[in-house]
């Protein structure tokens, strides 16, 4: 635990811890683009093509189709979900998703930026899928920890 | 957020885990958005329903709720209503396995009481009685719920369609985000330089909208006629609702004529230039193999407007309409059904244009349609071209 660098307060709201390598993303997501595999299907998206499967998923908040929530538990049933979503605000449709596939999920608010920054700032692309930055979200305790 | 003692136990599963599942969605969404209580809300339309998004954990999901809900004697507390399905039930579908599939989620939903005959809708406030101004309502189809806010003076959040099912089992939702009277005062003011004449241009600036605001939005219009509860400004209505649920988060627009003082804090134009560059960015071809109507289904004066604006013509390509099932044998009675197949059209109820199976890019390359949520979704989705022109631009050019 010792060995992050950077930690951000956070709020919980559902419940978990994980570590893992971060996927970042600036825009927010319709969560109906992501497949049972994964992977974010988006033409107008940066991340198009990407895959969220063991990543820690960071993105403002969910946006467009009620539907996405169902999308980001059939990634969890397929074993192809992210250990733990960060957001800046946490939503309904990514609150609900997240409730019924037990994926840690927190909110960090103002510090959103300073995060997305410090995800980017260790190696140049913090959108960098596995070889982003490692972070730990521990949504039980409100904190984030960035930086292996 | 504060939890009754009957709320508790139910959370702890006193009322079977179909229940506890329902009360730990609206904890954890109440827990997002700083609610303190959960308040009863009147009525849950409720997504999740097409077989093509939700798939096979869905279904799973859905059956086992239902299952368990049946298992404790659990049903809806409200009316509950439910979004298109993949395909129309009377006109069959060929492929065996998604109708069973289909079938399944359908059972699922009666098993826990929600309304399936004449439901299939994704606009339940031209289908069924809309309860009081001011009541609280569980809408989670985004074109629905904006409509409930902004033209109906409901009260509601852009819903999921997890939360929505959970406030249709629990009769509640969190006392967050617009359910709250300080929200629902605009944020965000888009000056409308640009006139809208029809559904198109009010489906581009709620694009455009969509993008830049949240919560709730106000418009100043040159005239506030054109957005509305009848006729003409109800269709642009639609489209605006449609279009701003599908680029953004904000699920409610006010409307200021050029007169009223307006106290959003931000401001921002909207051109010309800005509908043309959302115009580009849906719409990349000339024209297209299929013509598609709906998204949202449309309704009896929309049908009464293609009838009349067809005008004993015919299409001179395949033309599909996607309507509600109500909405459909009220316009097979007066004659607009007969009208448009007559100019041959095909009409399609219980489902609608977005994330139907029944548009694939293997038989289709591109489509001609008037929705923006439609584009949106047939790009992004059915990975086909789009050509975007309002209902009077493609009769005028694709009738003779």
């Amino acid at each position: 635990m010792n060995a992050f660098r950077y930690s951000i307060p956070c709020k919980g709201i559902v419940k978990g811890y994980a570590e893992g390598h971060a996927l970042v993303s600036r825009e927010p997501i319709n969560l109906l683009s992501i497949d049972a595999q994964g992977r974010i299907n988006d033409s107008t998206h940066t991340l198009n093509g990407r895959s969220v499967s063991g990543t820690i998923l960071v993105f403002p908040n969910a946006v467009g189709s009620s539907v996405g929530a169902y999308r980001l538990y059939a990634a969890k049933v397929n074993g192809n979900a992210p250990r733990a979503v960060v957001c800046a605000r946490a939503d309904i449709i990514t609150a609900s998703a997240c409730a019924i596939s037990n994926i840690p999920l927190v909110e960090c608010n103002e510090h959103y930026g300073r995060l997305i920054e410090l995800c980017s700032k260790d190696n140049g692309y913090g959108d960098g899928g596995d070889d982003g930055v490692v972070i730990a979200v521990d949504a039980t305790n409100a904190l984030i920890t960035i930086g292996k | 957020m504060q939890l009754s003692r009957e709320e508790e136990d139910a959370l702890d599963g006193k009322h079977g885990e179909a229940m506890a599942t329902a009360y730990r969605i609206l904890l954890a969404i109440g827990n997002a958005m700083d609610a303190d209580r959960l308040v009863p809300v009147r009525w849950a339309h409720i997504s999740g329903v097409n077989y093509n998004t939700i798939g096979d954990a869905g279904l799973a999901f859905l059956e086992e709720m239902s299952r368990d809900a049946e298992a404790n004697n659990t049903r809806v507390r409200v009316m509950s209503t439910l979004n298109p399905m993949g395909y129309d039930p009377v006109k069959g579908y060929h492929d065996e396995r998604f109708v069973e599939r289909q079938e399944r989620i359908r059972r699922a939903y009666e098993r826990m009481g929600v309304v399936v005959v004449g439901s299939y809708t994704c606009i339940p406030y031209e289908v069924f009685p809309i309860p009081a101004r001011g009541e609280h309502v569980c809408f989670a189809e985004s074109n629905a719920a904006i409509y409930a806010n902004s033209i109906l003076g409901l009260v509601t959040n852009k819903e999921s369609a997890l939360s929505a099912l959970a406030s249709a089992l629990t009769g509640k939702a969190p006392y967050s985000g617009l359910r709250i009277e300080e929200a629902r005062r605009p944020s965000t003011m888009v000056d409308v330089k640009h006139e809208v004449k029809d559904e198109l241009d009010a489906a581009l600036l709620g694009y455009f909208a969509g993008r830049i605001g949240e919560q709730c939005i106000s418009f100043r219009l040159r005239s506030s006629s054109y957005l509305g509860r009848d006729g003409t400004a109800r269709i642009n209505a639609k489209a605006l609702c449609s279009a701003l649920g599908t680029s953004g988060s904000a699920g409610m627009f006010m409307v200021y004529d050029a007169l009223h003082l307006d106290q959003a804090r931000n401001r921002v134009e909207y051109t010309e230039m800005d509908a043309r560059m959302v115009r580009e960015e849906l719409s990349d071809e000339e024209g297209g193999d299929v013509i598609v109507f709906g998204s949202p289904q449309l309704g009896l004066y929309e049908l009464s407007m293609l009838a009349e604006m067809i005008g004993g013509r015919r299409f001179r390509k395949r033309c599909m309409v996607f309507c509600a099932r109500r909405v459909y044998e009220e316009a097979r009675r007066i004659g607009y059904i007969d009208a448009i197949e007559h100019a041959g059209g095909e009409v399609y109820s219980d489902c609608c244009s977005c994330l139907t199976p029944l548009i694939s890019r293997n038989d289709v390359d591109s489509v001609i349609t008037n929705s923006v949520k439609a584009a949106y979704y047939l790009r992004n989705w059915n990975r086909v071209g789009v050509c975007l022109k309002s209902m009077r631009e493609i009769v005028r050019d694709e009738c003779i």
